[in-house]
């Protein structure tokens, strides 16, 4: 099972090793190639305690550098495991040994942080338990990591991004769908508008149906595919928590368990006030701990649709082994609307032309998702599902840091869609400064993205306090998701010295410049 | 003017050299060099064998790229009857839109001959993929040409391509067949299939004609004013 951690009970306390090699596994009925951690897709799960002194030891065994990054931990900045930027890397036959107090609780991750090893399959979950004992009651424990598979070589997906960047998409409007538009709309103004939206899309060169700029993935629940089905078991009446945790290179997933509602007892690792809803968006990133109680001795299946619905990743609930649910039909595909661009589109930098004035109306359905920060209780128009919404998290302690922010520090999420490279304020990582930060100030952090794709922002060594009408209680986050167009705040007190990255976590966006490094105070004196 | 070709025969293939070794230095993780090479080659319909070649390739990284352009004609019979190459450096200036600047030489028809060049390239709104540029041969006089191109989605794979190409030269260049003032328009169409993003196969449909001078002369030496012509052809990148 997943959750039986790959290295034998020889190892005394708090010693933990790793080798990361190559290794072979079987998705989609073929052999590949996988970067592998003790012989395992995905790593094998790290148990942690709370306030446990940890000593990992990375071997690579690769024929080329490595990392392995704690993401969402509370750290030294030199434990990082960032190439670059916390240490140099771990070369080919080297081994590096990471030692840190852990000094949190709850699901996280980790991962390579060396070019695109990610997309490999260099991750695996990490569950740490409280010092005090858990407030939630639960009977059974499972972690649900979800990533995504290609058989390409990632070094060819971004290759070929940068030659045509919209070469994955198979979804695109074609004069087909625009006439059947057409053919369907009622009154002339509907028509109108429908042409209106085209041309609006057309003038900016954008498109409405890139969701995800990668596809031809097979989806993996713990490095299984959908016809190899993982599968969890339990008793009827049980509690079950499942620690969803997306390690995809660039999906979201839309997950949900048909039958079963998921009450979201913690969000990236932190407690939050008890939520129950149908379906959970996970950004690339994020981990959600749900609790589900199925009520009956059935299977039940875990469907988390792909966001740009190319597919999906699969498990079950399973009373007994080989039992298995229906596998509900795939969501429609989104489209975007122009009017369902975030207020961050129309003092966006389209090519430089700024706001596109008069947007189209009467678009067929704008689609808000669950990112949105004001929106609590999402419903979903069509399905009637509850979907999780941002501002449904609420911490379950007031935050420690009850300063007002001192200032406010705004980053223009931007890039290039078209010749495929990414920015922040229009600046690569490569083109960048530092941001520096003072030693212990509390300030606010705003994201405003002018683009057309999301992205999920990810501190280093510190906790996101996500701005979200909480108020003391806002939950602390280790990645934000800033929708198309929206405009997403969190509060930071830059505590932790060094030198730590803030990026976006969709793989291919990182590697071609949504990068900075954030100096907090003056780490080389401390 | 022929020393000046000469000089140019003589440092060209150095310059090329130094550049292409200059571009893979090492560069940060998001800086990197890529390199794309998209060609067509078609045969027109008829009972002569005729094929046209026109492609285009980069290498270079987000900002700055050394691009190649050719295209040209062989005929069964009379061989290689046009022939052009262009060897640019080019830099992304806004976002949708390169800069480009660099030398041309023809082959034929006539004798040999090298061009300054000077263009834009890239996506306009609405989708309109362009590619103008002005080029200065050796004794100063100019030309333009600019094309145009669109795509329409039939479904995901199937797409007519339409093209517009227009071209326009300062003074009468009667070696190669060209005169004064607008000298040639042609508008194109091309069904393509993707068998896959990097091949297709297509059809194409072309009508061309010649103005003035560039009219007159074709007229006098056999050929004709306006032509018609279907295609056959495939297109393929990596």
């Amino acid at each position: 099972m997943a959750m039986i951690a790959g290295f034998g009970a020889a190892v005394q306390a708090g010693e933990y090793r790793l080798t990361i090699e190559r290794i072979d596994v079987v998705v989609a009925g073929r052999t590949e190639t996988a970067i592998g951690v003790n012989g395992s897709l995905p790593a094998p799960t790290l148990h942690f305690h709370e306030g446990e002194e940890v000593a990992i030891h990375v071997t690579n065994r690769l024929d080329e550098d490595a990392s392995v990054h704690w993401h969402g931990f509370i750290l030294p900045y030199r434990m990082d495991g960032v190439p670059g930027i916390s240490f140099p890397g771990i070369s080919p036959g080297e081994t590096f040994t990471y030692r840190f107090q852990v000094k949190q609780s709850g699901t996280y991750w980790y991962h390579s942080h060396s070019g695109l090893q990610i997309q490999t399959g260099l991750y695996g979950g990490i569950v740490i338990e409280p010092r005090t004992s858990e407030t939630r009651r639960y009977d059974r424990d499972y972690v649900v990591l979800l990533s995504d598979w290609t058989r390409q070589k990632p070094q060819t997906v971004l290759a070929k991004l940068k030659k045509q960047s919209d070469y994955f998409n198979y979804n695109k409007l074609t004069l087909l769908d625009f006439a059947r538009d057409m053919w369907a709309a009622k009154t002339e103004d509907d028509r109108g508008a429908i042409l209106r939206e085209r041309m609006a899309w057309g003038k900016m060169r954008m498109d409405p149906t890139d969701v995800s700029d990668v596809t031809d993935y097979t989806f993996l629940v713990n490095g299984r595919d959908p016809e190899q089905n993982w599968t969890a078991s339990f008793r009827a009446g049980e509690r079950v928590r499942l620690r969803l945790i997306n390690g995809s290179a660039m999906t979201f997933f839309d997950v949900r368990i048909p039958g079963l509602p998921l009450e979201i007892v913690s969000a990236d690792g932190q407690e939050v006030q008890p939520i129950t809803v149908d379906e959970i968006r996970i950004a690339v990133g994020e981990t959600y701990d749900v609790i589900v109680t199925p009520p009956r001795e059935r299977a039940y299946t875990l469907f988390a649709a792909a966001m740009d619905r190319t597919g999906y990743a699969r498990g079950t609930l399973a009373p007994y082994p080989g039992a298995e649910a229906e596998i509900p039909p795939m969501p429609p595909r989104q489209v975007l609307t122009i009017a369902s661009l975030g207020p961050a589109h129309a003092h966006g930098s389209h090519g430089g032309h700024g706001s596109h004035g008069d947007h189209a109306t009467g678009s067929p359905k704008e689609k808000k998702r669950h990112t949105d920060a004001t929106h609590r209780d999402e419903t979903d128009e069509e399905t009637g599902r509850r979907v999780l919404s941002y501002a449904d998290l609420r911490g379950v302690v007031p935050i420690a840091d009850q300063r007002k922010p001192e200032r406010t520090l705004t980053m223009r999420l931007t890039g290039n869609m078209e010749r495929y490279f990414w920015s922040i304020d229009d600046k690569k990582y490569s083109e960048s400064e530092p941001i520096r930060l003072q030693h212990n100030e509390r300030l606010r952090i705003r994201m405003i993205n002018e683009t057309m794709m999301n992205h999920p922002m990810h501190l280093h060594g510190h906790w996101m306090e996500l701005v979200n009408g909480a108020g003391a209680y806002q939950p602390r986050k280790h990645v934000i998701n800033v929708g198309p167009g929206e405009i997403v705040d969190f509060d930071v007190t830059a505590d932790a010295f060094g030198y730590w990255p803030f990026h976006c976590h969709l793989l291919y966006h990182m590697a071609t410049g949504m990068f900075r490094k954030i100096v907090v105070g003056d780490p080389d004196r401390a | 003017m022929r020393a000046l070709s000469q000089r140019l025969h003589d440092v060209l293939p150095a310059t090329v050299a130094g550049l292409v070794l200059l571009l893979p230095s090492v560069r940060a993780q998001d800086d990197r060099v890529f390199t794309l090479f998209l060609a067509e080659i078609e045969r027109h319909g008829g009972d002569e064998r005729r094929f046209e070649w026109d492609a285009q390739g980069w290498a270079g990284t987000d900002y700055d790229k050394l691009a190649v352009k050719t295209e040209g004609e062989w005929a069964q019979g009379s061989g290689i009857e046009e022939a052009e190459i262009q060897l640019l450096y080019q830099r992304l200036v806004t976002r949708f839109f390169d800069l480009q600047a660099g030398l041309r030489y023809d082959f034929e028809p006539g004798p040999g001959t090298f061009f300054g060049v000077f263009g834009v390239q890239g996506l306009a709104p609405y989708f309109f993929e362009i590619d103008a540029a002005l080029f200065l041969d050796e004794d100063a006089d100019f030309s333009i040409r600019f094309e145009a191109d669109y795509e329409l989605l039939l479904t995901q794979r199937l797409i007519l391509e339409s093209g517009l190409e227009v071209d326009l030269a300062a003074a009468n260049s009667p070696e190669r067949e060209i005169g004064a003032g607008l000298n040639e328009v042609e508008l194109g169409m091309e069904l393509r299939y993707e068998i896959v993003r990097e091949f297709a196969p297509y059809l194409g449909w072309t009508w061309q004609r010649h103005f003035g001078d560039t009219a007159a002369r074709a007229v006098r030496g056999g050929g004709e004013r306006e032509k018609f012509g279907v295609t056959v052809g495939i297109r393929f990148w990596f």
